[in-house]
């Protein structure tokens, strides 16, 4: 559980990184399509790392296999989750993915529409704590207590994402960007070591990017959760990501830091093409 | 206005045109001669006219609030009364307290028969707000309903019959029974969503008639199973007329029971979850949500109030057959739900009394009853699609509550 700390500018990042997901040859077929094929990716504590790729790359398939939402046909995803024992994930179900501490957000915003804001982020709380039937109706101390722990646990990642004064309002009643940080905060009430954003940028103005350029870079430096992130704005990706994972056609084609990305001829004729400025 | 009027005149016209044939000529074939009733003419254009123009003020009326609504306006849009019945602490206690004494003395006032017809609608209360839990709370379409109500009424009639056991033995195996079908339903139907879940449902709803009509050793078939006791009082005698009004405030009791352990789960951790496995499934289980435990408690949990209410219903009735078990009855407590509002638990209650009570105290209409249904539920679709009663989301005090802590 995290403590609730003072938000800083910037926290030295350790220098003796450890790694927290391993992904070697990860492989999906739908039928005779293989849309992910033979990726693999490491992630590290305190680190944020983009995955790009033209559209149909198979990032969101790869993020899917990841989290369980798909089985994936071959390779392996391992976790070594911060002081516990490394476990191979592949084929787990989205729910014990997330509870082992992988949270993510989704490409089409997908929020509880008809709950409130707050709600949205005690489902977060869910599998971190342990209310029963028989709790629920009798609603012992134990039961009350985890309740309002859930409150401001919450209330607290509302004011780190900025939608506080939301709280009670109905989810689809946000502004875009609003939901978009809404999902965020609901991912990290989980208690994530890693964090699987796919395209938080998607639909956002440039003010709004901008903001969530922060957010992100906070949740790294403050909360110390690694962040995964596919997106397709470049200026957020080149800005804030300390390794880059470029997929093309299901395949891995290059990876390295944003200035190596951005020289990278194969890269340069896959994706970024005349755009290698942004 | 006036192009109102105009519009409602010649729909006016229109259906007197229409209706002309069938209200206004008559053959009458042993005379040999045509009747002219020209009096029916006046009345369909006068009710055409009225209702039309009804209509007209209601749509507008709609349009008006949908308008305001898009543009964030809501607030000006007055909320409707029963939202301000329930909202305002000046006008919901004395409206309880009224109702509280109306409900006490309800049996004294009235004869059996009403007594009687009143704890029928409680049992539809109490299987309203348990199809609440698995419809508007989880989302899960459920059109069988009515098997975990035949399964609690069936245990009951089984266990008496072969083994003498009494009502208030039956009635918690009842619920538990009505709860472990549930989960045996769930099991199956926990990959199946929308349309399939619903056929599915409403496949195990006939299984579950067609087993009992024909497991004749066991159900005793068609004939069904009489001479039921009524419920104990610890060994008391008591004629029918006690008999009834101690089971209308046992129902009482019962419905009291079910708002209470409803609104507590429906305001905790289990509640929520069922809540989001209903606005988006993937989501729901990407956040860590078990979507098999969580399925399966929402069925459990909704078939356990059918199991309970199930031995009231052959205790009340003393005599249960399959005929009591039909899709009717499982349309019916879904359409209470629907009408009552998806997640609210007095609009359910409100929905009940008025579905159940109404076809009782309108016997004149009853040819007109499935008419009159359909014709309610089409107008609630159209103009209260949140039903009779908007489920209000629960706001949650959390920063003052942590001040305090903190100051002490």
């Amino acid at each position: 559980m995290p403590e609730t700390q003072p938000i800083l500018e910037t926290t030295p990042i350790p220098e003796t990184r450890k790694i927290l997901l391993e992904v070697k040859d990860l492989t999906m077929d739908f039928g005779g399509l293989r849309a992910v094929d033979a990726v693999s990716l490491n992630i590290c504590a305190g680190e944020i790392v983009a995955l790009i790729g033209p559209n149909g790359a198979g990032k969101t398939t790869f993020f899917n296999c990841v989290t369980g939402i798909y089985k994936p046909t071959g390779g392996d995803v391992l976790v070594h989750p911060p002081e516990k024992k490394t476990q191979k994930i592949n084929g787990f179900k989205p729910n014990r993915v997330t509870t082992i501490g992988m949270a993510r957000t989704f490409q089409n915003i997908r929020l509880f529409q008809n709950m409130t804001v707050l709600e949205n982020v005690m489902i977060g709380r869910h599998c971190r704590t342990t209310t029963n039937i028989v709790g629920a109706i009798f609603r012992g101390s134990t039961t009350k207590r985890q309740e309002q722990e859930t409150i401001d646990i919450c209330y607290d990642l509302l004011e780190k994402v900025g939608l506080v004064e939301f709280a009670d309002e109905f989810a689809k009643n946000l502004p875009y960007g609003a939901q978009r940080r809404l999902e965020i905060a609901r991912a990290m009430a989980t208690d994530p070591f890693l964090l699987l954003l796919d395209e938080p940028a998607a639909g956002m103005n440039p003010q709004e990017t901008k903001a969530l350029d922060e957010l992100i870079v906070r949740i790294c430096n403050t909360e110390q959760i690694a962040i995964l992130l596919i997106e397709h704005d470049m200026k957020l990706v080149m800005n804030i990501s300390q390794r880059i994972y470029v997929m093309e056609y299901g395949k891995e084609i290059a990876q390295g830091t944003p200035a190596d990305i951005r020289s990278n001829p194969k890269v340069i004729e896959a994706y970024l093409g005349e755009d290698t400025d942004a | 206005m006036v192009d109102n009027f105009k519009r409602s005149f010649l729909v006016a016209l229109w259906f007197v045109f229409l209706t002309f044939p069938l209200m206004v000529v008559k053959v009458n074939t042993l005379k040999n001669i045509v009747e002219w009733r020209w009096i029916n003419m006046l009345w369909v254009a006068i009710g055409a006219f009225v209702l039309s123009l009804v209509w007209r003020w209601a749509m507008a009326r709609r349009q008006l609030k949908s308008k305001a609504a898009e543009i964030g306006e809501e607030g000006l849009v007055k909320p409707g009364l029963g939202q301000r019945l329930l909202e305002d602490p000046k006008v919901f206690k004395p409206v309880l307290i009224v109702l509280a004494l109306v409900t006490i003395v309800f049996p004294l006032l009235v004869d059996i028969y009403q007594t009687n017809i009143m704890v029928l609608a409680l049992i539809f209360v109490v299987l309203g707000l348990g199809l609440n839990i698995t419809v508007g709370l989880a989302g899960l379409l459920d059109l069988g309903y009515v098997a975990f109500f035949a399964v609690g009424a069936y245990t009951y009639g089984v266990l008496n019959t072969f083994w003498g056991f009494g009502f208030w033995i039956s009635l918690p195996i009842g619920g538990l029974m009505g709860a472990l079908f549930g989960i045996a339903l769930g099991f199956p139907i926990l990959r199946l969503r929308g349309d399939y879940l619903a056929i599915v449902t409403l496949g195990f709803g006939s299984i579950a008639k067609i087993v009992i009509e024909n497991w004749e050793e066991v159900f005793n078939g068609a004939k069904g199973i009489a001479g039921i006791p009524r419920p104990g009082f610890f060994g008391a005698e008591m004629n029918i007329a006690s008999a009834t009004t101690y089971t209308y405030y046992l129902m009482i009791l019962m419905v009291l029971f079910t708002i209470f352990i409803t609104n507590r789960l429906k305001d905790s951790r289990i509640g929520r979850a069922w809540m989001a496995l209903r606005e988006d499934e993937i989501a729901c289980v990407a956040m860590g949500v078990d979507m098999a435990r969580t399925k399966l408690s929402a069925y459990a949990f909704g078939a356990f109030w059918a199991g309970l209410v199930g031995v009231v219903f052959a205790a009340r009735n003393t005599y249960i057959n399959p005929n009591s078990f039909t899709f009717m009855e499982s349309a019916l407590v879904l359409s209470i739900v629907v009408m009552g509002g998806m997640g609210s638990i007095i609009g359910v209650i409100i929905a009940a009394l008025v579905l159940i009570l109404m076809p009782e105290y309108l016997r004149a209409f009853s040819e007109y009853r499935m008419l009159m249904f359909g014709a309610v539920m089409v107008l609630m679709m159209i103009f209260r699609p949140e039903g009779l009663i908007a489920n209000v989301r629960r706001k949650y005090a959390g920063r003052t509550v942590k001040t305090e802590e903190a100051n002490a």
